[in-house]
């Protein structure tokens, strides 16, 4: 068909307007096919045109030529051939007329089938919206029904819980008034029992009262003794007054003071074996710390420096209170709270080491804190060689133990066996006892120069106040008769020895006379060189200052702690 | 273990004295007086009617025989054979009768709980108490004798009164919060007076000798309560049993509950020791049975031995449902006594009738538990150490001690049923006790197995 288009194609384009008159606008169709159709639908108009569409296939030229090719065509399609049989070249009408005939009647076939599938395919199209529209209405529908159920799943869940709920609470309370239920139905028997009982009683008193009513000759009550019995402490009885009513409540309160002291005493006992226990603990504790100076780090982070140095002073002011044993509030909140103190700090220690642990088996050496693996594993090792060599060694001495029980133990060798340890503990006692003597001798020795020193100072004391006795007496004497110094000169002499030292030692009295008012001090003191001065008579103060001074610091010393004592 | 001969007994009356040299025993409206060791008879009193109650006074010199029905106590004398004293309380009826503990003065309820009669041996003066409590611990002595409480009811109101036992002075007087009071206590050290409510409530008083309420313990409220009260001889201890089956323990410091012990029907802790009773009839090859043969078997004819062994815990104890529309059930802990030497306390579970509790008091904790083949009767500490005898209506009588158990058969002719039990006050030996006679047996100084 590729030529016909091609040889009828430039004939169309004159033909267009032709074809436009006939208002159709199918472009689809191939142009011979579509002048065919407006050969059908109108066939009046289309004489003209027609004829000048007819002609630009066919001319009067190649009349020839279009026959055989209209002839070729035909053939190869089917259709007889146009030329007569028996001559060649020329037309058989019949044949070109039956040709025609048929291909009008296929056009028509076609035309008719083309109509009935356009009209199809319209169908078809309409029928695919209407589809589609249905699909897209079902399938909302669709949504919102699932949105539907699964609020509904929901609600019935909410709903079954709230039932389970109720159905529980339900059986509770059902248990519960049950349970009441018997309790009064026993509480009502007892009741009942109760009441019968003391019914019965109430009807025996009636008919007992109703008899003693009724009965004339009344049953003497009255006891019967042959002699009476004496007390069982042999005295006689004695009035009630008013003074054994007070000792008997005297007696009461004792009796019940002695209860609350003795059991005052036995909490004290206890309180006191609490205490050294906590102290104890706390001991324990503080020493299973690692020590402070060895890890600063540790202070830094958890500011454990002030808090020991503060459980040191606490451990020290306990120590102290517990000596003498006092019981108060505050003694008491300061040891738990040391002791609370003491254990958060091991609790952390031993987290630590806790973590370190599991670090080291996760593999992660960090620097010398950790143990690495093989250490610990080797440690572990030696750890359970260790703990081998205990457990058999503990077993031997079990063995040990039991043949010794085991062993016929007579009576003898029990007793030597008690023996040895009776000398054991007799030697340690010994051991003890030589201790405690010798600790006895030195405290005597002690206080025998104790009391040597004070009976020394005491004596001193005297001599001293002898001496100023003396000394303000010739002051005294000095004052009233002043022109009598050679009286004085004399008596001094008497008393010292030389006259030069004498006035120095005056001078020195005068100028020592203030001095006498203070305190003890410097009255020994001065006692001290007086007396040095007696015995050595020098002649400069200073010397006798400086011999006083050196033997001051000695008897000072002794002076000082007899005093102190 | 040495047993004597068997003598004639009635109403389970039998009574040591209380210097431990004699014993007394009752036959009809006799009274006859033994001595501990040899048993001979060394008195014979004959008194008017059945005695139904004797009791030793304090010196051991006299005893008191209580007839209830005439109304009548009669006293006899152990020096003067020919002594005799009468009291008869006439229309007054008599209900109970006990000694004071200076041992001259005699203490009549009269019927009714109407007063308190008290006739003085020495003197011809009567003293009346009005309004005592009718109930069972109305009258509690201090353990050194000196003063008395006595329980009383006024106007729908209980009140304690104390007296001072030397001339009967009243003390003190003082209303208690209770409902009805059910029963009093005192401690051993004489300080603190235990007083405790009936048992449709759970209330427990406790009030200083000078009539101070020191404190009040409930543990619970509507269900029954207090069963049973014991204290511990260091007065440390006060231990409550109740109809819960639970024992609970408070201290004399804060009066407060410390620790509570329950008696469960099955035993799973493996520290616990059990011990359970076997027959062991000589018919069967094999050591031990299950269950025991029936009753009939178990008489003397065959004298079946039953030995204790060590059941291997888990151990489930037969328990006995109680009856629910009964009043005073047998539930709870009915029974506790702690020992002399404050280390262990019995106790007993209505509901498990056959099993005995130990309780080791230092540790808080449950000891042994003893399951005997039948109901537990009686229990009882031996005075000097912590040694438990037990009867359970058979013709055995079982011993406990820390260092084992042992059940030893009463080698009777006939049938011995051993009803209760009394031990003598040395701990040497123990007078059992059948409904028609008693015997003693003497115990070795030696350790029990």
């Amino acid at each position: 068909m590729g030529d016909w288009k091609t040889i009828t194609v430039p004939a169309l384009s004159s033909e267009k307007k032709n074809r436009s008159t006939c208002g159709t606008s199918e472009k689809k169709m191939s142009p011979s096919s579509l002048n065919m159709q407006q050969v059908l639908r109108s066939p009046l108009p289309l004489s003209k045109s027609m004829h000048s569409f007819f002609s630009a296939f066919c001319t009067e030229e190649n009349v020839e030529q279009s026959i055989s090719y209209l002839n070729r065509e035909l053939t190869t399609l089917g259709f007889p051939s146009l030329y007569s049989e028996c001559k060649d070249k020329e037309l058989n009408v019949v044949s070109v007329l039956n040709c025609m005939n048929e291909l009008l009647v296929l056009q028509r076939k076609n035309l008719r089938a083309q109509e009935e599938v356009e009209i199809q395919h319209l169908k078809l199209g309409s029928d695919m919206d209407h589809l589609q529209n249905c699909y897209a209405k079902v399938k909302e529908q669709l949504e919102t029904s699932r949105r539907e159920i699964v609020g509904l799943q929901e609600r019935d869940r909410q709903q079954q819980c709230k039932h389970r709920n109720l159905h529980q609470l339900l059986k509770n309370e059902k248990d519960e008034v049950q349970k009441l239920q018997n309790i009064i139905a026993s509480r009502a028997t007892q009741y009942n029992h109760d009441m019968k009982r003391k019914e019965r009683e109430y009807n025996k008193l009636k008919e007992r009262l109703h008899q003693l009513v009724m009965n004339k000759k009344d049953k003497k009550i009255a006891m019967d003794v042959l002699n009476y019995v004496g007390r069982v402490d042999g005295k006689r009885g004695a009035w009630r007054t008013g003074k054994t009513e007070a000792r008997n409540e005297e007696e009461m309160y004792k009796v019940l003071l002695g209860g609350y002291e003795q059991r005052q005493k036995q909490l004290l006992v206890e309180n006191a074996e609490l205490k050294k226990v906590l102290q104890q603990m706390k001991k324990e504790m503080i020493s299973l710390l690692p020590p402070q100076k060895q890890k600063p780090k540790e202070r830094a982070e958890d500011g454990i420096g002030p808090v020991l140095s503060d459980m040191e002073e606490d451990a020290v002011e306990l120590n102290k209170e517990n000596m003498w044993e006092l019981s108060c509030e505050t003694v008491r909140e300061q040891l738990t709270n040391s002791i609370r103190k003491q254990w958060r700090m091991l609790k952390n220690h031993v987290e630590k080491l806790d973590n370190q642990v599991s670090r080291a088996h996760s593999g992660a050496l960090n620097g010398s804190d950790v143990i690495s693996r093989e250490d610990h594993e080797l440690e572990t090792e030696k750890l359970e060689l260790e703990i081998q060599q205990c457990k058999e060694m503990i077993k031997t001495q079990q063995q040990l133990l039991q043949q010794q029980l085991m062993s016929p133990c007579d009576d003898d060798t029990s007793m030597l066996l008690q023996d040895c340890y009776l000398l054991e503990e007799r030697e340690r006692l010994q051991e003890e006892w030589k201790l405690f003597r010798e600790q006895k001798k030195n405290f005597e020795r002690e206080r025998r120069s104790f009391t040597e020193a004070a009976i020394r100072l005491g004596l001193e004391r005297k001599a001293f106040e002898e001496d100023r006795g003396a000394w303000l007496k010739q002051q005294f004497l000095s004052m009233t008769s002043d022109h009598k110094n050679s009286e004085h000169v004399k008596t001094q002499s008497a008393y010292s020895g030389s006259s030069d030292p004498d006035n120095q030692l005056m001078n020195f009295r005068s100028r020592q006379k203030k001095p006498h008012c203070l305190p003890s001090v410097p009255p020994s003191e001065e006692l001290c060189q007086t007396i040095q001065h007696i015995p050595h008579n020098s002649n400069s103060s200073v010397v006798l200052n400086k011999t006083t001074e050196d033997s001051k610091p000695k008897q000072w010393k002794g002076l000082n702690k007899a005093e102190t004592e | 273990m040495n047993f004597s001969e068997v003598f004639k007994l009635s109403s389970l009356l039998c009574k040591f004295s209380p210097d431990g040299k004699y014993l007394a025993s009752c036959v009809q409206y006799r009274l006859i007086v033994r001595d501990v060791n040899n048993l001979q008879i060394l008195q014979l009193y004959t008194c008017l009617d059945q005695i139904q109650y004797i009791e030793w006074s304090s010196d051991s010199l006299f005893i008191l025989c209580a007839m209830y029905k005439r109304g009548i106590v009669q006293v006899w004398s152990l020096e003067q054979p020919d002594w005799h004293c009468k009291i008869d309380e006439g229309s007054a009826g008599l209900v109970a009768s006990c000694w004071s503990p200076d041992g001259r003065h005699i203490l009549n309820t009269t019927e009714f709980y109407l007063r308190i009669t008290v006739w003085s041996l020495c003197t011809k003066s009567v003293s009346y108490i009005k309004y005592p409590k009718a109930c069972q611990n109305g009258i509690a002595f201090t353990k050194d004798g000196r003063y008395m409480a006595l329980a009383e009811r006024r106007d729908c109101k209980d009140f304690i009164s104390l007296f001072v036992c030397s001339d009967w002075q009243l003390l003190r007087h003082f209303d208690t919060e209770t409902q009805d009071l059910s029963g009093i206590e005192w401690a051993p050290n004489g300080c603190v007076l235990a007083v405790w409510d009936t048992c449709l409530e759970y209330k427990i008083l406790l009030y200083s000798l000078d009539g101070r309420l020191l404190s009040t313990y409930s543990a619970y409220e509507w269900s029954l309560g207090i069963k049973s009260v014991a204290w511990s001889p260091s007065s440390q201890f006060l231990a409550i049993g109740s109809y819960d089956e639970k024992v609970r323990i408070l201290n004399h410091v804060t009066w407060k509950k410390i620790t509570e012990f329950e008696h469960p029907a099955t035993i799973a802790n493996p520290k616990i020791i059990v011990y359970k009773e076997m027959e062991k009839s000589p018919r069967v090859e094999t050591e031990s049975l299950a269950f025991p043969p029936a009753r009939a078997q178990a008489s003397s004819l065959f004298s079946t031995q039953s030995k204790y062994d060590i059941s291997q815990v888990p151990v489930s104890l037969q328990y006995v449902k109680p009856v629910a529309d009964r009043a005073n059930p047998r539930i709870g802990i009915g029974m506790l006594a702690f020992s002399p030497d404050n280390c262990f306390l019995a106790t007993k579970n209505d509901n498990i009738p056959n099993a005995i509790w130990i309780w080791d008091v230092q540790k808080l904790k449950l000891f042994v538990v003893l399951e005997q083949l039948y109901a537990v009767q009686l229990f009882q500490w031996d005075p000097h150490q912590p040694r438990l005898a037990i009867c359970t209506g058979n013709s055995k009588v079982y011993l406990w001690s820390p260092a084992g158990c042992v059940s030893v058969q009463v080698p009777m002719e006939g049938d011995f049923q051993v009803l209760s039990l009394c031990w003598h006050s040395s701990g040497d030996s123990m007078a059992l006790l059948s409904k028609d006679n008693f015997c003693m047996c003497y115990l070795e100084r030696e350790e029990v197995k």
